[in-house]
């Protein structure tokens, strides 16, 4: 079965980031296909890749950037909360005239058309938030 | 048409649960998650409104957040059904929709 996931909130703030990574890989173990991750509102901030977290706590954007690996999961990053957030690529870096990026490995920086399409084309889209 | 109700907070907090449980049609199933599971508390408030649901809903909560609240299985109210991650998504893959009470 194709599974899409929303997330809607940040890493350490809210459980929602970790049950949605817990949902999927659950699911990918189980061998059904995530269609796309999309993170959405404060969710964004799963894909920053300048979060250095204490050794002994979970790394929970590394985590999603292995999982995207492992499994050539499409994650995508709502553009318009990323800009509000600062959640930045190449691209975004240089249109919007900034001097540096700051997306973890995985990640990639697209509209909410994404997250419609994934609603089309998935079996089921789960929603994480608070 | 079956839908997964999903609740991710404590009755005690948010009456998302009460919203679910009202509108939750026959044959639908409900999963506590995160701060949700409070309500599966045996002999706590919400047991009786628990009880009364589970005549036409199925109730289900999701182990792992169980454990990382300290809350022994023993402790479930009796028609509850204890699911792990796997669980979870053979409930959606079994229902048409999941729809989350956030």
């Amino acid at each position: 079965m194709k599974f899409a996931i929303q997330v809607n909130e940040g890493p350490y703030q809210h459980q929602a980031a970790d049950s949605a990574y817990q949902f999927t890989k659950a699911a990918l173990e189980k061998g059904h296909e995530i269609f796309r991750v999309f993170f959405y509102h404060d969710g964004v901030n799963n894909a920053t890749k300048l979060t250095t977290p204490p050794q002994d706590d979970r790394n929970i954007v590394n985590r999603w950037s292995e999982l995207a690996e492992q499994h050539n999961l499409d994650m995508v990053v709502c553009v318009a909360a990323a800009q509000r957030r600062g959640i930045v690529d190449e691209g975004e870096a240089k249109r919007n005239g900034k001097d540096a990026e700051n997306i973890a490995p995985g990640f990639r920086i697209s509209g909410l058309g994404q997250l419609v399409e994934a609603g089309i084309q998935a079996d089921r889209l789960v929603v994480f938030g608070d | 048409m079956s839908i997964l109700h999903t609740v991710n907070k404590s009755p005690y907090e948010k009456n998302s649960l009460d919203s679910c449980l009202s509108l939750a049609k026959e044959g639908s199933a409900v999963l506590l998650i995160e701060d949700g599971v409070y309500a599966a508390l045996k002999g706590a408030a919400k047991e009786p409104r628990m009880k009364e649901a589970a005549q036409k809903i199925k109730l289900y909560v999701l182990g792992p957040d169980l454990k990382a609240r300290g809350m022994a299985e023993d402790r479930v109210i009796e028609g509850v059904e204890i699911v792990d991650y796997a669980g979870f998504v053979d409930l959606a893959a079994t229902h048409d929709k999941v729809n989350a009470w956030l």
